[in-house]
């Protein structure tokens, strides 16, 4: 039979299964981002836990997953989030080879600019912390940071002047998508269901021990329920009645047009709410603060991104004839002390991975790593230890507010 | 930009006000009879819903006064606005929408 000139191609081959529900599973995670796609991948790879289906109320990856800023570093200030952060980007170093799939990550820097004597202070303490704990991390005066990034205005004369910056060169950005399609592939590849457009709408408990989730296709049961939901985290908790120190905000972030590479490392600024990168396409990636108020809406208000443009324009003169593409915004769920809960809740077999706030995608291996391991038996990995819903009664906060570089 | 409905001014472009986030949270009445746990309550939990939501507001760059408001967190739309001081037209001020439906 010859075929039809006119027919579409096929459809290249697919990196996982459509998935249909199955009754029941030993482990049903919940949200199909990065952080719940990681999880499922090492539930797999190192605990051998292959029955397990992801749940996602959308498509894979299409929340927070698709709206990042894809910076990746591991530059906090306390032991703790060394600890996880470090654990991570030593995971991100070995990613593709690890999943057999390009993910862009490229190594190219980041500098978190001081633009007072307060920021200085507190940029240095960071460095100093970072190198206690085997972290790369140094302090550059004005014209060194022009010699990384040479499109930073460090002219005096500007309304946050740049005195300095600590640089991370381990730090980088990796495609957002590739990372998601990556662990999608070889989570499928051992056999776990991806399910998509399947939302969770009641959680079964039964003797304090959850039983199962109900979902819009149907009522699944299940061993352990793991939620990995970011933004709408508090919305799946008060289901059990689970209250959570969180609250969730719109995040927005744009892109520019595609320019020819101009901008060699990333950049934050604490003190003006931007962050900026280059994608390896050509566009301006830059990300602001969060929206003041609660939200759940995925957009946020113009006179923000306004505010964001014009710190934008002083640090990068050079960006001011740039055209911008695009805005957007995804739902972050923000924490008292800007670190993020993985572990146990009050519920047997009931686990969180939430609070990631607006860093979460940094964290993607190694929250999945330890997210996992805390499914798997029980117990947290000594890099989520720390991070326990408990810690705000007991008072062990870990304060990133500092090292979060986006204020909370 | 939204505008937010001022009790005393009307309408108002959004950057001149400063939001104060949930409202109706009282003030503990025997703040050294609390244990730890109904400290981290009163401190660190607050109400985090997907829809209707009482909260606080301060028209920063107006009158200066704080009032309360009945907001949409889904759609970001203002559904009321109330004087401090006013009962929670969504009912009892304490986990609203949180366990009850959402």
């Amino acid at each position: 039979m010859t075929r039809d000139a006119r027919a579409l191609p096929d459809h290249p081959d697919f990196l996982w299964r459509n998935a249909d529900p199955k009754p029941s599973y030993d482990v049903v995670i919940v949200g199909g981002g990065g952080h719940g796609l990681a999880t499922a991948y090492y539930l797999a790879r190192n605990h051998g836990i292959t029955n397990i289906a992801v749940l996602e109320k959308g498509w894979l990856a299409g929340g927070n997953m698709a709206r990042n800023t894809t910076i990746i570093r591991s530059n906090y200030l306390w032991d703790e989030s060394s600890g996880i952060y470090e654990h991570s980007l030593k995971l991100w170093e070995t990613l593709a080879e690890e999943l057999d799939h390009p993910i862009l990550f490229s190594q190219r820097g980041v500098l978190n600019l001081a633009h007072n004597l307060q920021d200085v202070r507190d940029s240095k303490r960071r460095v100093y912390a970072n190198q206690l704990n085997g972290i790369d991390a140094e302090w550059l005066e004005p014209d060194e940071v022009a010699k990384v990034c040479p499109i930073v205005n460090v002219s005096p004369d500007v309304r946050h002047p740049v005195h300095g910056a600590t640089y991370q060169p381990r730090a980088g950005i990796a495609k957002h998508d590739y990372v998601a399609w990556g662990f999608a592939r070889r989570a499928d590849a051992y056999g776990i269901d991806l399910i998509q457009n399947c939302e969770v709408t009641g959680i079964d408990v039964s003797g304090g021990r959850v039983t199962g989730v109900r979902t819009t296709r149907g009522r699944i049961a299940a061993g352990k329920v793991a939620l990995a939901a970011a933004g709408h985290t508090s919305v799946l908790a008060a289901m059990v009645g689970l209250r959570l120190p969180l609250q969730s905000h719109p995040l927005q972030a744009l892109v520019s047009e595609l320019l020819e590479p101009v901008h060699p490392t990333v950049v934050m600024s604490n003190a003006v709410h931007v962050y900026v990168s280059q994608a390896h396409k050509g566009e301006l990636v830059m990300g602001a603060g969060i929206d003041s108020y609660n939200g759940y809406g995925q957009r946020g208000a113009f006179h923000i991104i306004e505010r964001q443009m014009a710190a934008a324009l002083e640090l990068f003169p050079v960006f001011a004839r740039a055209h911008l593409l695009r805005t957007w915004a995804g739902i972050v769920d923000t924490t008292p002390d800007a670190s993020p809960i993985v572990g146990r809740t009050p519920i047997e077999d009931l686990y969180l991975n939430c609070g990631w706030g607006t860093g979460g995608f940094k964290a993607t291996t190694g929250a999945g790593w330890a997210f996992a391991h805390t499914v798997a038996t029980g117990e947290p990995h000594p890099t989520n230890a720390p991070f326990t819903l408990d810690r705000f009664t007991t008072g062990a906060l870990v304060d990133e507010h500092g090292a979060a570089a986006v204020a909370h | 930009m939204q505008l937010i409905p001022c009790p005393w001014c009307g309408p108002r472009e959004e950057t001149e006000f400063h939001y104060g986030g949930q409202a109706h949270v009282p003030h503990p009445e025997d703040p050294a009879a609390l244990d730890d746990e109904q400290w981290a309550r009163y401190v660190f939990f607050r109400d985090n819903p997907k829809g209707p939501f009482a909260e606080r507001w301060a028209h920063t760059a107006g009158c200066r006064r704080w009032f309360n408001a009945v907001r949409d967190t889904a759609s970001h739309a203002f559904l009321s606005v109330y004087p401090v001081g006013a009962p929670n037209p969504l009912g009892d001020g304490s986990r609203q929408g949180q366990e009850a439906g959402a």
